[in-house]
C-alpha cells in the first residue's frame, strides 16, 4: 500500500471543509448549521496539525488550539443569540429568521 | 519506535471521519447530526494521535466533544420542541461533482506537492513543548503568551455574551 503522507490528511480536511460548507448552505436548521461551521473548524485544525507534523516544530498544534478556544468562544456565542431569538419566535428555520428583510 | 499498521488505522479514522461527517448534514433528526459530530470529532483526534499530537488530541476530546457538543445537545432539547419536517433544499449535481474532482486531482497531482521530509522530533514530551510555547521558558515569556492571555479574554467575553443574552431581565 502506499505510504501515508501529508497529503492524505489534507485530502481529508479538505473533504470535511467541504461537507461543513456543503452544511452550512444547504440546511435550514440554524443549530444544523452551527454544527457544520464546527466542522470546518476541525477541518481547517487537521490541517494545521498536518503540516505542523511535516514541518516538524509545534507551530500548527499551539495555533490549532487557540482555534479550538475560538470555536467553543464562537458556539457559546452564537447559541445564545439562538436561544435569545428563539425566546421572541419560536422557530428554528433560518428561513423565518427575516425580520431584517426590508 | 516506529509506528506499525499505519495505512490501516488512517483510512479506518478518515473513514470514520468523513461518514460521520455526510451524517452530520443530512440527518433530518438534529440529535443524530450532533451523535453523529461527536463520532466525527473523535475520530478527528484519533488522526491527531496518528500526527504525534497527543495533546491536541486531549484538548479535542475535552472541549470539543465534551464541551461543545453537550451544550449543542442542552440547546437542541431546549429548542427541538417541535419535528422539523421540511428541511432541506436538494444539494444537487454540483456537490457531488465537486467532491468527485477533489478527489481525481488529490489521487493524480495531489502527491507530489507537499514532500513528505519529516524532521526528527526532540524526545522532550509534547505537552511540555507546548507549554513552552505558550507560557515561555526561563524567565522570558514563549512567542504565544500574548496570544494565550487574549485569548482568555476572549472567553471571559464569551462567557458574558452568553450569560447576559439569555437573560429574560437584564
Amino acid at each position: 500500500m502506499v505510504p501515508v503522507t501529508t497529503t492524505h490528511y489534507l485530502v481529508v480536511a479538505a473533504a470535511l471543509f467541504v461537507l461543513g460548507v456543503i452544511g452550512v448552505l444547504t440546511r435550514r436548521n440554524v443549530v444544523v448549521i452551527l454544527m457544520s461551521i464546527e466542522l470546518i473548524l476541525n477541518a481547517v485544525n487537521l490541517n494545521l496539525v498536518a503540516f505542523s507534523r511535516m514541518w516538524g516544530n509545534l507551530h500548527g498544534q499551539v495555533f490549532s488550539i487557540f482555534i479550538t478556544v475560538d470555536a467553543a468562544a464562537e458556539a457559546a456565542a452564537g447559541l445564545g443569540i439562538l436561544i435569545a431569538f428563539f425566546r421572541n419566535k419560536e422557530t428554528v428555520n433560518v428561513d423565518e429568521i427575516d425580520l431584517l428583510k426590508w | 519506535m516506529a509506528p506499525v499498521g499505519t495505512p490501516y488505522f488512517f483510512y479506518t479514522l478518515a473513514a470514520l471521519a468523513l461518514v460521520s461527517g455526510v451524517l452530520v448534514i443530512t440527518r433530518r433528526n438534529v440529535v443524530h447530526s450532533a451523535l453523529a459530530l461527536i463520532v466525527t470529532l473523535l475520530s478527528v483526534a484519533g488522526l491527531y494521535l496518528m500526527l504525534y499530537a497527543p495533546f491536541v488530541a486531549g484538548v479535542q476530546i475535552i472541549v470539543y466533544a465534551g464541551g461543545i457538543m453537550v451544550l449543542f445537545l442542552f440547546v437542541i432539547m431546549l429548542v427541538n420542541i417541535e419535528r422539523s419536517s421540511k428541511d432541506r433544499r436538494p444539494v444537487g449535481l454540483g456537490a457531488a461533482v465537486a467532491l468527485l474532482a477533489l478527489f481525481v486531482f488529490a489521487f493524480t497531482k495531489g502527491k507530489t506537492l507537499f514532500p513528505d521530509r519529516m524532521m526528527s522530533l526532540p524526545e522532550s514530551s509534547n505537552t511540555q513543548q507546548i507549554a513552552t510555547m505558550l507560557y515561555g521558558d526561563a524567565g522570558q515569556i514563549g512567542p504565544y503568551t500574548f496570544a494565550f492571555e487574549i485569548a482568555s479574554l476572549l472567553l471571559l467575553v464569551a462567557i458574558l455574551g452568553a450569560v447576559i443574552m439569555t437573560k429574560k431581565k437584564i
